[in-house]
């Protein structure tokens, strides 16, 4: 399995970032054409309404309300003029703001969207290795905050769009009027490229941290309040505050730092246009005087200049968000990007409903970053419609092989088989469709009883409730209110450990696989329980493979076959009598439990004789 | 978390507090004091930025009229002296509004910080069942993207309101002082704004309430993505998931999408209106023109403060909407910062106990969940210094409350729990936390490495008092198996570590915690044997010398016990010595004889 996905990449400061924040609004753009173009049009009319209205009531100042002072008296149909002629040029304004301000909405919240089912689309396709290297709380701000951050641009653009409209029409007016003079108030547009490029310069690296650090918030909080028992009950509530407290001033000083950046920009953005009018007022003023130019043109230069100055604001704030959206975009792609999971091939499981035959050849296999393989050569056969129980200390790679045996993971060297085909030429979800793991770790859903037992396929309430029994939880789902339409909180927290562990073991059960694994999927069950469950179990288990990670004995005396292993290989295998007489290693394990009692025994007594 | 199933539906967290909309303002300036620090010099700063921005569309119109085209041709002298004036007040307009930038958002970034770091400490302090009520994802959004939520309307938005009715205020003074007939028009024309803006605003904020619940919802979907790797590719339910999912994503669209129509209609009908008052005063003023009450040059001017007065109420109605959003965020951050904490600590005025041996008194003791079953029936019981206690009964019969309520997880409904003699309840949780330590069936593991991890019990200890920690309980050699000892990391939530070790990260943190009674859940999970030989060792290293209370899942506990309690459907059955209680033929006797049954087939001869 090869795993690519470089670290989330720092932007060098200089980077065209707006060369590259202009490429995101692009791809934006071009995904979402539609709405985007419905936005542009409604920025258009209100652009045109805006210059629109100071014009109208120009041409009814003129027209209409000057000849009526004169005459001094008013026709009810020169007023109608006045109040249709504004209501009509109101009306394009609202229609146009509408239009620009919801469908930049839909637009960006449509761009969101697709960019969270991307990425939580690859949460789910990635290898387990990529989510072991990448904490909860960072993939949880990639597809909350980053997404947000990337998209925000979309609420100013349609907006600015409409600003440069506005400023072509203005640009096309002034350069009739008086070219030089033009020329002179349009070199504000160099002015605020340039105050932009080093806006984008400094910014970028503020905000890059900004954002990383809102990751690091979010998951120091994710672990906190996942931890939040062991906190309490350690009276640790203080040290995890602090913890909490150090990210947090370190994102507010990291956030002030953004703000003084774009408080120092915005005012010189806005300084720029109003020094362009007054450069055009003083050299107009002297063109006038060297008699190139009469003073009605400068007025209306300045007017144009006058109306332009508010809406270039706009410009500023979207040149102001493309550093934010750029970082975000990088982090989003950051994981759109990561390549690895696995290839699957195009072969079929057999669905015959007879157990299933598992088998790995020499498989090696290799934790990431690590340099001692975890399963050295290891071959294993898994009979047909044997059970077959895997022991060996912790860390002997017993969980590592579950995982080959079901293709969760892919083997370095070697093959898995499954009924004789390499599992990797198998289809994907074949494997899922008869093999079914219980693994060590219980992740139950935020859903019914019924939901994490079926995981939504159709299901009679019957089968439902056969699996419930075999894993002996039929007593304590019936006593919950809406019993199997129970509701069971976030990863099962309405229920002990140990009854989500039986509700995995029936979730595993109703599937009816024909090869079964369990990774000491009953640890956190009493004893007496586990006894019944794997009782049920044998009952159930015609036409079932069984492989097990076995602890206890109970669970040691159920299988065909036992299979130790220590240090990632497999030391011996046979029945658990054989293995006892003959493998040394296998015998200390299976007996520490007993002689542990013996020696406590003995110590008691001796004790006892000493009083 | 909770061994018995319960009804949540009380000591639930606010999903939102109930407090309308200015109360929930003045708790959020409450929980922020920043909010409100140097709020005057900035208030000052930023009238003068707006009387930079008002004068120097006059300087040009000044300039025009009185430079260019002054009688007599332009005086250019004029000019220059009105433009390098307006340069001069150019340039302070943008240092004021630099400084009242940069305060805006040091004071906006603190205070919001200052209630980051509040609701994050307050979760902690909510009891087990109050913090199992809610999603963790979304326990993070309420110190995450709630708060970003307000910080827009916090940076600009109060102040910019403040300066709307400025110049609301001054733009109705001027308009009065031209034409009060005119002024009371545009007063007229503005009433129904009024009503309507009433109107909207409680429904903008019920649909940005919305949005901030789909950001929760969204967030526990997605962490379901993350934490549940292993299964969904075990199952092959990816797309299941997806589509979980993608109805969280899509809801989450919707609301938004939803939420921001709404606030736009109420900014266009503002629009609207500003449009049709200019409409009606040109209409109205013609009028008073034509009849000689006006002249055509005041006529404009008004138009002029028409479009001063209508600016600012446009603004108004824009920071209003963005309130609503900042508000509903607030409500969440509000409603969890005040759920009250139903187990508190008494804090200052609480019982500091002097450390050393101790006596645990259980005086008719019961509990039950808020609506829910008793789970606990007055329970009397008495553990003496220095005994070793099991707690042993079937699963549901209560034995887990019992530790629960020896370590104050939780309150008993009735009856107390005393601590040499004093109550829990008064006894400050510093204290009772350095005194009483439960070690968890499941210990969490953070990211870090193993030495973090178990300093975790104190976080002072040096590195040799960890290193003795490890040694005295016979984990060395463990340890050093380990690729990098104590500097091995564990991986999110230990997952490179087995359940065993797991386990033995916990006892070692209790052992270093040094408390006077340990309160153990015992961990069921069947580990490898050689682990749960370790694991028996450490844990008799570490309970030596203390009283202990090991709610046992396993008989061999009890029988090494001094005392066991026999708990069965929330009652104490029965009590004494292993070896007084085995032969008597109660529950006792009953769970032994199942339980050597099946140990029976663990004595194999070699």
């Amino acid at each position: 399995m090869s795993v690519v996905s470089a670290p989330v990449p720092r932007q060098p400061a200089t980077r065209a970032v707006l060369r590259r924040g202009l490429r995101v609004i692009w791809g934006g753009i071009r995904v979402e054409r539609r709405p985007f173009a419905l936005a542009v049009v409604g920025s258009v009319l209100w652009a045109a309404a805006t210059v629109g209205t100071a014009g109208a009531i120009g041409w009814l100042t003129d027209a209409v309300i000057e000849p009526a002072v004169g005459r001094r008296s008013v026709s009810a149909a020169d007023l109608w003029a006045i109040f249709g002629l504004l209501a009509l040029v109101l009306a394009v304004n609202v229609v146009g703001v509408i239009l620009r301000r919801v469908y930049a909405t839909v637009a960006g919240f449509n761009l969101q969207a697709r960019y969270r089912r991307g990425v939580t689309r690859q949460y789910l396709r990635l290898p387990l290795a990529w989510h072991h290297r990448h904490p909860s709380g960072q993939l949880l701000s990639n597809a909350h905050a980053d997404v947000e951050a990337t998209w925000q641009v979309f609420n100013p653009l349609p907006m600015a769009i409409g600003v440069i409209f506005m400023l072509l029409i203005a640009g096309g007016m002034m350069i009739l009027v008086d070219p030089f003079l033009a020329f002179i108030g349009l070199l504000v547009f160099p002015g605020l490229f340039a105050a932009n490029l080093v806006f984008q310069r400094a910014m970028s690296p503020r905000i890059t941290r900004a954002q990383e650090l809102r990751a690091e918030v979010a998951q120091v909080a994710h672990e906190s309040f996942e931890a939040a028992l062991v906190v309490k009950s350690m009276g640790r509530e203080d040290e995890e505050a602090d913890r909490f407290r150090t990210r947090t001033l370190e994102l507010r000083d990291s956030l002030v730092e953004v703000g003084r950046t774009r408080g120092t920009f915005e005012p010189v953005i806005e300084a720029i246009p109003t020094l362009g009018t007054l450069a055009v007022l003083g050299v107009g003023t002297w063109q006038v005087a060297q008699g190139d130019l009469d003073a009605a043109q400068v007025v209306q230069m300045a007017y144009l200049f006058s109306i332009l100055a508010f809406p270039v604001r706009a410009l500023g704030w979207v040149l102001a968000e493309i550093p934010r959206s750029v970082v975000g975009y990088d982090r989003v792609q950051h994981v759109l990007t990561a390549r690895g999971g696995l290839e699957f091939g195009e072969g079929r499981a057999r669905r015959d409903g007879g157990p299933a035959a598992s088998r790995l050849d020499g498989v090696t296999y290799r934790h990431e970053g690590e340099e001692e393989p975890a399963l050295h050569a290891v071959d294993l056969v898994v009979p047909a419609g044997s059970t077959t129980a895997l022991v060996g200390p912790t860390g002997s790679g017993k969980s590592t092989l579950t995982n080959l045996a079901l293709r969760l993971v892919d083997v370095e060297g070697g093959a898995v088989t499954l009924d004789g085909a390499d599992v990797r030429d198998l289809g994907k979800g074949e494997i899922p469709a008869v093999a079914t793991l219980v693994p060590q770790q219980t992740f139950l859903f935020d859903d019914t009883v019924r939901n994490n037992v079926t995981l939504g396929a159709d299901a009679s309430d019957e089968s439902v409730w056969a699996a419930l029994r075999v894993a002996q939880a039929e007593g304590f789902v019936r006593a919950l209110p809406g019993g199997l339409d129970a509701m069971i909180g976030e990863r099962g927290g309405m229920l002990s450990g140990g009854q989500r562990q039986r509700v995995a073991l029936a979730r595993a059960v109703w599937r009816r696989p024909r090869l079964l694994v369990l990774d000491d999927a009953t640890s956190a069950v009493d004893p007496s329980v586990e006894q019944a469950i794997l009782a049920g179990l044998r009952e159930a288990s015609d036409g079932m493979t069984v492989l097990v990670v076995a602890y206890r004995m109970a669970t040691i005396t159920l299988a065909d076959q036992v299979v130790y292993l220590e240090h990632g290989r497999v030391l011996d295998r046979g029945t658990h009598a054989e293995l006892v007489d003959r493998c040394r290693g296998y015998a200390d394990l299976v007996h520490a439990y007993a002689r542990e009692a013996a020696e406590r025994a003995a110590v008691e007594r001796s004790e006892e004789e000493a009083r | 978390m909770s061994t018995e199933h319960h009804d949540p539906t009380s000591s639930r967290i606010g999903a939102q507090s109930e407090l309308g909309t200015l109360a929930t303002l003045r708790r959020g300036l409450e929980l922020s004091p920043e909010l409100r620090r140097g709020l005057l010099v900035t208030v000052v700063l930023a009238v003068v930025a707006t009387l930079g921005r008002v004068i120097i569309p006059f300087v040009v119109q000044q300039v025009t009229d009185n430079g260019i085209l002054a009688s007599g041709g332009p005086d250019i002298a004029f000019v220059a002296r009105a433009i390098g004036g307006a340069a001069v007040v150019v340039a302070l307009t943008s240092v004021a509004q630099y400084f009242v930038n940069v305060r805006l958002f040091t004071s906006a970034e603190s205070g919001l910080a200052t209630l980051r770091m509040t609701a994050f400490r307050h979760i902690h302090d909510l009891s087990v069942l109050t913090q199992s009520t809610e999603r963790r994802g979304s326990l993070v959004s309420r110190v995450t993207s709630d708060v970003d939520t307000i910080s827009m309307f916090v940076q600009f938005g109060g102040l910019m309101l403040l300066i709307s009715t400025a110049q609301i205020m001054l733009a109705t003074v001027l308009m009065l002082v031209y034409s009060p007939l005119l002024a009371l028009v545009v007063y007229l024309c503005f009433v129904p704004l009024v009503f309507l803006i009433r109107r909207f605003q409680p429904m903008l904020g019920r649909a940005y309430g919305v949005v901030r619940e789909r950001v929760g919802d969204l967030l526990g979907a997605v962490s379901e993505s993350i934490v549940g790797a292993v299964t969904i590719r075990a199952y092959g339910v990816e797309e299941r998931t997806a589509e979980r999912i993608d109805k969280a994503i899509e809801e989450h669209r919707a609301a938004a999408i939803r939420a921001q129509v709404r606030s736009v209609m109420a900014f266009v009908s503002g629009q609207a209106f500003a449009g049709l008052t200019t409409a009606v005063v040109l209409v109205v003023g013609t009028v008073l023109a034509t009849r000689g009450d006006l002249s055509l040059g005041q006529l404009l001017a008004f138009l002029f403060l028409v479009n001063l007065f209508t600016q600012p109420v446009l603004m108004a109605t824009e920071i209003l909407n963005e309130m609503q959003n900042a508000v509903a965020g607030w409500r969440r951050v509000i409603g969890v910062v005040d759920t009250q904490a139903d187990v508190s600590d008494p804090g200052a005025e609480g019982v500091h106990q002097e450390r050393g041996p101790i006596t645990v008194d259980f005086e008719d003791v019961s509990y039950a969940y808020p609506d829910g079953p008793t789970v606990l029936e007055e329970v009397t019981l008495r553990l003496e210094p220095h005994t070793r206690v099991a707690v042993v009964g079937e699963t549901g019969s209560g034995k887990t409350t019992l530790a629960k309520l020896l370590t104050r997880l939780m309150d008993p409904s009735g009856g107390r729990v005393l601590l040499d003699g004093v109550d829990l309840r008064d006894i400050a949780f510093a204290s009772l936390r350095r005194r009483v330590v439960l070690v968890p069936q499941e210990g969490f593991l953070f990211d870090e490495d193993l030495a973090e991890n178990i300093r975790f019990g104190r976080p002072e200890a040096s590195d040799d008092d960890l290193a003795l920690a490890v040694t005295e309980l016979g984990l060395d050699a463990w340890v050093d198996g380990l690729p990098h000892g104590l500097a091995t990391r564990v991986g999110q939530r230990g997952e490179s570590l087995s359940a065993g070790e797991r386990q033995l990260v916990a006892i070692a943190r209790a052992y270093l915690a040094d408390p006077d009674l340990l309160v153990l859940d015992e961990a069921t999970s069947a580990v490898d044997p050689s682990t749960e030989v370790r694991v028996q060792r450490a844990l008799e290293g570490l309970t030596r010398g203390r009283t202990s209370v090991a709610i046992a899942h396993r008989l061999s506990t009890a029988e090494a016990a001094d005392l066991v309690v026999v708990v069965d459907r929330g009652r104490v059955v029965e009590l004494g010595r292993h070896a007084d209680l085995v032969g008597r033929g109660g529950v006792y006797s009953r769970m032994h004889a199942s339980w050597s049954s099946q140990q029976g087939s663990d004595v194999v001869a070699p």
